[in-house]
């Protein structure tokens, strides 16, 4: 039971860093149909950020500020130099165009700041772990985690349901030229999401920094995952992302504490081993599949 | 003979004296590049066959790669360790290897494409990377081959009459099979089932209401250009003699696909013109400087934003391409 507990809190934090990522994706997807890649190098660029930062001042707050700062203005850059001329351009067009800025982010982290960034510290409000029940103690720098997505997934809600702003992102992904027509400058409120998207990159960063590996390449990774979350929950809505990122977290730390107990009741060690070890990386490639044959839209998909 | 033939006909002349070419100028590393030109050019004339005549934008098409070559390491980890495959003793024989394996490639094209097909747009590009991302982690999961450091091969498939050990004759074997490749899929684009696939990826509605069952024509393109990625695969890791799941990585999809853009979509010849090209720029790039993706990544984003009917369309009027 307590092993129970403690996989379905790492799923939690797991959902929260899925969603921190997927939230932009799918809105910069539902709002301009572009498909990003580069999402996930401003959360590589949050982390290195975070990670230099955190070296040169001890500090957890400039980290934060450091990370959320500089995947910002690098999500304008990107957004300025190449994102813009994509928007009416066809899907495969944006893929390859967004893979070739992916390629230019690592290597240019890597020059930056060398291929082995400083490894960065829990900070010491965050250290240590709690009891949360008698013989459960669980790290506290993963329960803030778990906090910071749910503050996250509170105000993304409140400020797309509430605020003018959040009415004009609603319209926007449901009828961008209708939207235009009105004389709202889409192109302006576009540029807000995206970069909005890239700030959440750079938390989900600076949250990651010290209990992940920072290294080259750990966006892509994630952001094929985010990609996965946004087509099980259906892309344009963050409804659907919330609800993909739980699917796809929890189903990652259910799979990884009991695929290799089912498994090896079944066959010999020696093939249960490797068979489950893929298994739990394909599960996410796996479930989308299910879904998508069932259910093409995703499972929450965007109301039109 | 228009344009079109002449540089067709100049593409032609030059893969078929490369060999002569490398020896006279005192430089026969040219042989194995050019080999490689080869091989990626095989896998981005398949992949034209459906991101250009059939709009569909497969971003896993790597897995048939890889598969392709797994099909050659496995065969030849348990021919050589006398283990035998269910069975089977195993062969180095290429006559019945390579048809294997291409097979292998369209039965895993039939069942992914059967699939991603029930999707469109998309959700089209999000399921087929997912089957190319379970093959990929399959192949890491699998240390019996290896797992993540891949599988090396002790010797080349053997032909009879041919020694494919030597360079020059692999190359020519490989240009043959281009050739005949590109044939075919000239012949598949310019039959009536090509114009048919056109005509979906035009203006589906209006072909359905033409009588044209999309998943028939669409499933078919999807299938040869699975196995000829398959083939190409094939002949990689008979080139390199090691395979590893990186063959198979989404990366190496996005590769393919920038090969295609590159040379020019929906002609089959931009594509080999495309393989040489990012190839070679790859092989210049990595030369000069260890941060070769500093440069290499921009220009694939010029060439999205500025190059409209890419290399090929540059050389060839429009009005006599595709």
């Amino acid at each position: 039971m307590l092993k129970f507990i403690e996989q379905a809190l790492n799923g939690l934090q797991y959902s929260a860093l899925l969603f921190l990522l997927s939230a932009g994706l799918t809105l910069v997807f539902g709002i301009m149909n572009v498909i990003n890649l580069t999402h996930g190098s401003f959360y590589m660029v949050g982390a290195f950020c975070a990670a230099a930062a955190a070296a040169a001042t001890g500090s957890f707050l400039a980290a934060i500020v450091a990370a959320v700062a500089g995947a910002g203005v690098y999500g304008l850059l990107v957004e300025l130099l190449v994102i813009r001329h994509l928007y009416r351009r066809d899907h495969l067009d944006q893929v390859l165009a967004t893979l070739g800025m992916v390629l230019f982010t690592n290597e240019l982290v890597t020059v930056l700041f060398g291929r082995s960034p400083p490894f960065m510290d829990i900070p010491p409000a965050l250290a240590g772990s709690v009891e949360l029940l008698p013989g459960l103690a669980y790290p506290v720098m993963r329960l803030a985690f778990i906090g910071a997505g749910v503050v996250v997934a509170v105000g993304l809600w409140l400020l797309i349901s509430r605020t003018r702003v959040g009415m004009l992102v609603r319209a926007g992904a449901d009828d961008g030229e209708m939207v235009d027509a009105l004389g709202v400058d889409v192109r302006r409120l576009f540029m807000l999401v995206f970069v909005m998207g890239a700030l959440l990159c750079g938390f989900a960063g600076v949250m990651s920094a010290p209990l992940l590996a920072v290294q080259i390449g750990m966006g892509e990774r994630i952001l094929i995952t985010a990609f996965v979350v946004i087509v099980i929950g259906g892309v344009g809505s963050v409804r659907g992302a919330l609800i993909g990122s739980l699917v796809i977290g929890m189903s990652d730390a259910f799979g990884r504490a009991y695929i290799p107990l089912l498994l090896g009741r079944l066959m010999p060690s020696q093939l249960s081993d490797p068979l489950s070890s893929s298994l739990i990386s394909a599960s996410a490639y796996i479930l989308m599949a299910l879904v998508l044959l069932f259910r093409p839209l995703g499972l929450a998909p965007a109301r039109h | 003979m228009t344009r079109k033939d002449w540089i067709n006909l100049a593409g032609l002349a030059v893969f078929v004296l490369l060999p002569t070419i490398a020896q006279t100028v005192g430089q026969p590393f040219l042989v194995n590049l050019f080999t490689r030109f080869l091989i990626y050019a095989i896998a981005a004339v398949s992949l034209d066959l459906i991101l250009g005549y059939g709009a569909l934008v497969s971003f896993g098409h790597a897995a048939f790669f890889g598969l392709g070559g797994y099909v050659i390491g496995i065969v030849a980890f348990h021919t050589a360790d006398g283990s035998g495959l269910f069975g089977w003793a195993g062969t180095g024989q290429a006559l019945i290897l390579w048809p294997l394996a291409v097979a292998t490639c369209a039965l895993a094209g039939l069942v992914i494409g059967f699939l991603s097909l029930r999707t469109s747009g998309v959700q089209f590009i999000m399921i087929t990377l997912a089957f190319g991302q379970m093959l990929y982690f399959l192949l890491v999961g699998l240390m019996v081959y290896g797992g993540d450091d891949g599988l090396a091969i002790k010797r080349r498939n053997t032909l009879p009459g041919l020694d494919l050990r030597d360079a020059s004759t692999y190359y020519y074997l490989c240009t043959a099979l281009l050739i005949g490749w590109v044939y075919l899929c000239r012949r598949i684009v310019g039959s009536r089932f090509g114009m048919a696939l056109r005509s979906l990826k035009q203006n589906r509605r209006r072909s359905v209401a033409l009588g044209y069952a999309p998943l028939r024509y669409q499933l078919t393109a999807f299938t040869v250009s699975a196995a000829g990625t398959g083939l190409a695969g094939v002949l990689w890791a008979n080139y390199a003699l090691f395979v590893s799941p990186d063959m198979t990585a989404w990366q190496k999809s996005g590769e393919l696909m920038a090969m295609v853009i590159l040379g020019g979509m929906g002609s089959i010849f931009g594509p080999i013109l495309g393989a040489c090209a990012f190839i070679g720029l790859e092989q210049v790039l990595t030369a000069w400087t260890e941060h070769w993706m500093l440069v290499m990544g921009p220009v694939l984003v010029l060439i999205v934003l500025f190059g409209k009917r890419g290399l090929y369309g540059l050389l060839v009027p429009e009005r006599e391409h595709g």
